[in-house]
């Protein structure tokens, strides 16, 4: 049971544009602590982009991004790198750095933004792969690991610094049931029992359903809609109407088990 | 974004710490110089033996052929040493480069670097840009010497001018001037190669056709601005040098 939380971001009538082509036109989004929020749309719809503009990967062209208080938008290099170390990113195709191993994938954060020593490093990589139910893969390559691994390597690297907040982008993609109902499993599990709150950017409906505290439907570069599972269901809105129905219509109708958690 | 890579080299400076990774640094540096000496002293051997058995034949005819060490000696420390160089670096290292950061930055790798707030310039170009910046001037004097040795061994076949002889006239004819000159325009070479071959693999768009494009690119412009460079040190330094 989630209780009264504080609001960890919150976007404000946010633009940006990828030269003639409008991304987002007066966004507007919060997300609580310790909850996961997805956000849904079509493809090509900003959904990745949002992502970037959390991470100030990408910069608004108008609009406040308050990330713990912090304008994000306003921002120095410095403080933005700071900030980006309280937030983890799972990238859809993992982004593991494809020339080292699996430990050195984790340690990477660790050992270029905190002080730890090597040992202490080595167990925090040890707890962060048992924490993604990975063992005796820390010598592998990247390249000799399955989809569904990867994404959990990029979960445990996500989480090497202990974030607040973690992004996925598309974390069922490419995966089989089996093991993107494990990735839903970590997702639930990091709020859970870490805390952790997460925004989920994905169009795979039982994922959607299964992990979300809260949703947000992303069209035309605005959210449409916001709410609860429940209200997604019953929302009268004609966009989300038809997302949902044709998520039905191709037979992923029954309902997940985490749906209104 | 070079400011801000500034920035935050000196702040991890002042932190007492690392502005990277002494390993990166190394396995690169073993890279570029261990990786390349065998290409760039071969490419020199066969070089010097044609510029000595080429002038040699010319030189014959009036009598002279024993300015040949000279000629070698001065076109190899101030021209081809460090352009020989340059080029097989660009080729060889620079494409490298291009291919692997432009691979990096086609996977998400380096958008995930960033992402964690470490700097991408910082973190992966510096190691690359100071290796091939230290190593080309390294290479040049391999490629310096190879080159002489090439001459000496193909005067001595078919010039009939010995060992002793062309070593003589080697170290007669090595001018400080000449090996500064050929020095300064291996670091400058390094230099701009790293540059061009980092900034192409960085700014690769669309995937595995884009990583082909920048690497070819990258060859082409380095290889083009090494030569013009050389082209403007060579009318410099001839006005102030002459």
């Amino acid at each position: 049971m989630i209780t009264q939380q504080e609001t960890l971001l919150e976007m404000h009538n946010v633009k940006f544009r990828y030269a003639d082509h409008v991304v987002m036109n007066g966004l507007n989004l919060s997300l609580k602590s310790q909850e996961t929020l997805v956000v849904m749309g079509p493809s090509g719809g900003g959904k990745s982009t949002l992502l970037r503009l959390l991470l100030g990967i990408l910069k608004v062209d108008h609009g406040s991004i308050r990330f713990k208080g912090k304008d994000i938008t306003k921002l120095n290099r410095h403080e933005l790198n700071e900030m980006r170390s309280s937030i983890g990113m799972v990238y859809q195709y993992s982004a593991l750095m494809s020339s080292m191993n699996v430990h050195d994938n984790i340690a990477l954060p660790l050992r270029e933004l905190s002080k730890k020593t090597a040992k202490e490093i080595d167990k925090i990589v040890d707890a962060k792969l048992e924490l993604v139910g990975l063992k005796d893969i820390k010598e592998q390559l990247p390249s000799e690991l399955s989809g569904g691994m990867k994404k959990r390597v990029g979960l445990a690297r996500a989480m090497a610094l202990e974030p607040t907040l973690i992004l996925f982008d598309e974390p069922s993609s490419g995966l089989d049931p089996i093991n993107s109902v494990l990735i839903d499993d970590l997702i639930v599990a990091l709020r859970e029992e870490h805390k952790v709150a997460s925004i989920v950017v994905t169009h795979t409906m039982p994922s959607a359903f299964r992990i979300a505290t809260s949703m947000a439907m992303l069209h035309d570069g605005k959210i449409v809609e916001e709410g609860s599972p429940a209200d997604f269901r019953q929302s009268k809105n004609r966009f989300v109407h038809e997302f949902l129905s044709a998520y039905l219509t191709h037979g992923h109708a029954k309902e997940p088990k985490h749906a209104n958690s | 974004m070079a400011r801000e890579t500034v920035a935050e080299v000196y702040e991890r400076i002042s932190t007492k710490k690392s502005p990277f990774r002494l390993t990166d640094f190394f396995v690169q540096t073993d890279r570029v110089g261990m990786g390349s000496v065998f290409l760039v002293s071969l490419v020199s051997i066969f070089v010097g033996l044609t510029l000595a058995l080429l002038t040699g034949y010319q030189l014959e005819r009036f009598g002279m052929v024993m300015l040949v060490p000279i000629t070698v000696v001065i076109s190899f420390t101030r021209e081809m040493g460090p352009l020989l160089t340059g080029i097989v670096l660009a080729a060889r290292v620079g494409a490298s480069y291009t291919a692997e950061l432009g691979t990096m930055t086609a996977s998400e790798e380096v958008e995930a670097i960033e992402g964690m707030g470490i700097g991408p310039l910082r973190y992966l170009v510096t190691p690359r840009f100071l290796a091939i910046f230290f190593m080309t001037p390294c290479l040049s004097v391999v490629a310096i010497v190879s080159g002489i040795v090439g001459a000496a061994f193909i005067s001595n076949l078919s010039l009939d001018l010995n060992f002793s002889y062309f070593y003589d006239q080697t170290m007669d004819s090595l001018l400080v001037k000449d090996v500064i000159s050929g020095m300064i325009k291996s670091f400058l070479f390094g230099g701009i190669i790293g540059w061009i071959a980092c900034f192409k693999g960085l700014a690769v768009r669309g995937g595995a056709a884009g990583v082909g494009t920048a690497t070819t690119s990258s060859v082409v412009t380095a290889v083009t601005t090494v030569i013009g460079c050389d082209t403007l040190c060579n009318i410099f330094m001839v006005s102030v040098f002459k």
